[in-house]
C-alpha cells in the first residue's frame, strides 16, 4: 500500500457509521478549540469525552481535573480514575479563585435556557415554594460573569428552551449588558451543544443562533423542539463529522464502554 | 494548654435553638453526621443551617429543625439531589437564602476577617439578586466596576469533621481537599470539630506535611473523636462514601412509612447505636 492510499484509508469516514453521541463529543471538543491554557470543566459524559479528545489533538495546553482535587495530565477513560501526571492541586478554593481569575470555560447541563442564554439550574415554579427543587445555582451566576461559559443540553425540548428561565442561575447576554459593565466586563457565553444542533449567539442582539445542525436533523426539527423562534442567519451547515483518528480516539481510549450512547441514542 | 475532648451531646449542649450553625464538608463528602446525628436526637428547632449541602442539609430538614437554610446547593453527589431538602422547599416548609457558591465563601470570609462585606461580581445579573433582596450594589471607591456587596455571614457555631485531630483542637485533612472547613471556623463564635481519631500532636506530621493542618486550635471549641463520624458521606483516606447506604437513605425517603423505619433503625439511639445498625446491616448485605 502507498503512503498516499494509506493516508486516503486513514482519512475516510463512514458517516452511516458515526453516531449522534460522537457527532455531539467532537462538537464540545470544538467548543474548546483555541482556548490556550485554561482549566476545563465539562459536567456529563459527552462533555467530559469532548474535552479530553479537545486536549489529546488539537487543544493540548488544557488543563483537567481528575474530578477531585487534583490536575491530571494525561488521556484516560470517562467512568475510570485519572491516569496521568498530576501537574497541580486543585480543591474547591482553588477552583474558585480560578473560576474568578477567569483561567477557565465551563460547560454546564441546564435545565432551562431562554432565548438569550440565561440558564437555570435552581427550581422550577415559583421560587418559594417550587414545584420541582433543582440542585441550587451553584456557581453558575459567579461562572457566567467571570470566564467563558457554555452549555450542554442531553435531551433539545421545548422544556429546556423556554422563553423565560424561572430563575435565573446562569447569566445571559441580555441580563449581563443591562447589569452593567460589572457582570458584563467577562462575561462570555460561548456555544450550546445539544443532541440536536450548535448554538452560538449572534454578535450584535445576543440572542442565541442556530450554527449547525447535526448530520440527519432539520432545521425544522430543532425549531420544532425549541419553545422560542430560532434565529436563523443564513443557510446551516451540518456539525461536522468526527475524523478518523478522532473516532479511534473516542471508541478504543476515551469511551471504550461506549457511556456516551447512554447520554444520547442514535 | 485546654483539653477540649468532648462528647457529641456535650457539644449539643452548647448550642440553642434559633442559632445559624454551618456545617463543613462539600455535598455528600466529610460531613460531621455524627454531631448532626446529635442534633437530630435534640430538642433544638429553628436553626438556620450554612452548608455546601449534602445530606446533613437533608436529614436536619426530615426531622424538622430547619427554619432556613442558606445555600449554594445541596446534592448527594453521586445522586444528584437530597429528596429532604427538596420535599422541604417544595412543600415550602423552609426559608432559603441561595447564593452562588463563591459568595457564600465571600460571606463567611468576610465574618471570619471581620469586616462587613467582601465585594464580588458572581451574582450580578442572576435571580439571586431577585431573590434575596437584601444583597446591595456598591460602586468602587476607585471608579471601576459596581459589585456586590455580599454580606459576612457570621455563624454562631460550626460544626466540621476531620480525619484527625489532637485534644488541643489542632485538625487535620488526609483527603485530597480540605473544603472549606477553616472558613466555617474562622467565622463561628464557637467551632466543634470531630475526627476519626485523636492523637498526639507530635503523630499529625509524623507522615502528613504541616500543611494538611489547616485548622488551628485557637478556632476550636471542642473536640470529639467520632470514628465513623462522616458515615454515610466520604472520609478518604478513612473510608469513601457508602453508596449503599446513601441509596438506602434515598429510598426511604419515598414514603413517610419506609422513612419512618429508617429513622427508627438508624437514628433513634445514640451514636454507638447508629453505628453499631451499620454494622449490623453491613452483616445482612454480605450474608
Amino acid at each position: 500500500m502507498s503512503v498516499t492510499e494509506s493516508a486516503h484509508t486513514e482519512a475516510f469516514v463512514d458517516p452511516e457509521t458515526v453516531t449522534r453521541a460522537e457527532v455531539c463529543v467532537v462538537a464540545c471538543a470544538d467548543a474548546f478549540r483555541d482556548n490556550g491554557e485554561i482549566l476545563a470543566s465539562a459536567f456529563g459524559t459527552i462533555p467530559a469525552i469532548g474535552v479530553r479528545l479537545a486536549r489529546h489533538t488539537f487543544s493540548p495546553d488544557l488543563m483537567l481535573t481528575d474530578g477531585e482535587a487534583y490536575l491530571v495530565r494525561g488521556t484516560w477513560a470517562v467512568g475510570e480514575p485519572a491516569d496521568g501526571d498530576i501537574e497541580g492541586w486543585s480543591p474547591f478554593r482553588t477552583i474558585f479563585d480560578l473560576v474568578w481569575c477567569g483561567k477557565r470555560h465551563v460547560m454546564m447541563i441546564p435545565t432551562q435556557v431562554d432565548p438569550y442564554g440565561s440558564t437555570n439550574i435552581s427550581a422550577i415554579g415559583a421560587y418559594d415554594k417550587p414545584k420541582v427543587q433543582l440542585l441550587g445555582v451553584r456557581g453558575a451566576p459567579g461562572n457566567s460573569v467571570y470566564h467563558p461559559t457554555s452549555y450542554w443540553g442531553p435531551k433539545h425540548s421545548t422544556r429546556v428552551f423556554v422563553p423565560t428561565v424561572d430563575m435565573v442561575s446562569g447569566v445571559g447576554n441580555d441580563r449581563a449588558a443591562a447589569a452593567g459593565p460589572g457582570a458584563s466586563r467577562h462575561h462570555d457565553l460561548r456555544k450550546i451543544v445539544t443532541d440536536l444542533a450548535v448554538f452560538d449567539y449572534h454578535p450584535d442582539t445576543g440572542a442565541l443562533r442556530l450554527a449547525s445542525v447535526h448530520p440527519g436533523i432539520t432545521v425544522e426539527q430543532v425549531q420544532a423542539a425549541t419553545g422560542f423562534d430560532l434565529v436563523i442567519d443564513g443557510s446551516i451547515p451540518d456539525t461536522r463529522l468526527p475524523t478518523a483518528a478522532e473516532l479511534e480516539l473516542i471508541r478504543g481510549t476515551l469511551d471504550p464502554k461506549s457511556l456516551r450512547n447512554s447520554e444520547v441514542a442514535g | 494548654m485546654a483539653d477540649k475532648r468532648m462528647t457529641d451531646t456535650e457539644v449539643v449542649s452548647r448550642l440553642r435553638s434559633g442559632m445559624t450553625i454551618g456545617i463543613g464538608g462539600w455535598g455528600s463528602r466529610r460531613k460531621p453526621m455524627s454531631l448532626v446525628r446529635a442534633i437530630l436526637r435534640s430538642d433544638l428547632k429553628d436553626l438556620t443551617i450554612v452548608s455546601y449541602g449534602g445530606p446533613d442539609v437533608g436529614l436536619l430538614c426530615a426531622a424538622g429543625k430547619v427554619r432556613k437554610v442558606v445555600f449554594g446547593f445541596v446534592s448527594l453527589d453521586s445522586i444528584a439531589l437530597d429528596p429532604h431538602f427538596r420535599a422541604a422547599r417544595q412543600s415550602g416548609s423552609v426559608e432559603v437564602a441561595e447564593y452562588d457558591e463563591g459568595m457564600l465563601q465571600w460571606g463567611m470570609y468576610a465574618a471570619g476577617i471581620r469586616v462587613p462585606f467582601l465585594p464580588t461580581r458572581a451574582g450580578l445579573g442572576s435571580d439571586v439578586m431577585t431573590y434575596n433582596p437584601e444583597l446591595k450594589i456598591v460602586k468602587d471607591p476607585y471608579g471601576g466596576d459596581d459589585t456586590v456587596a455580599m454580606p459576612a455571614i457570621s455563624l454562631d457555631a460550626a460544626l466540621v469533621h476531620m480525619n484527625r485531630a489532637d485534644m488541643y483542637g489542632n485538625a487535620q485533612f488526609l483527603g485530597p481537599d480540605p473544603y472549606f472547613d477553616d472558613i466555617f471556623c474562622m467565622a463561628a463564635e464557637q467551632a466543634f470539630v470531630s475526627c476519626e481519631q485523636i492523637v498526639p500532636t507530635a503523630e499529625l506530621t509524623a507522615q502528613s506535611h504541616p500543611a494538611t493542618l489547616r485548622i488551628n486550635r485557637l478556632l476550636i471549641t471542642g473536640v470529639v473523636e467520632a470514628p465513623g463520624g462522616a458515615h454515610f458521606t466520604s472520609c478518604v483516606p478513612d473510608y469513601e462514601r457508602d453508596e449503599q447506604f446513601q441509596r438506602e437513605y434515598v429510598k426511604a425517603a419515598a414514603d413517610p412509612q419506609t422513612w419512618q423505619d429508617f429513622a427508627d433503625r438508624y437514628l433513634a439511639g445514640t451514636e454507638a447505636d447508629y453505628q453499631a445498625a451499620v454494622a449490623a446491616r453491613r452483616q445482612e448485605v454480605l450474608a
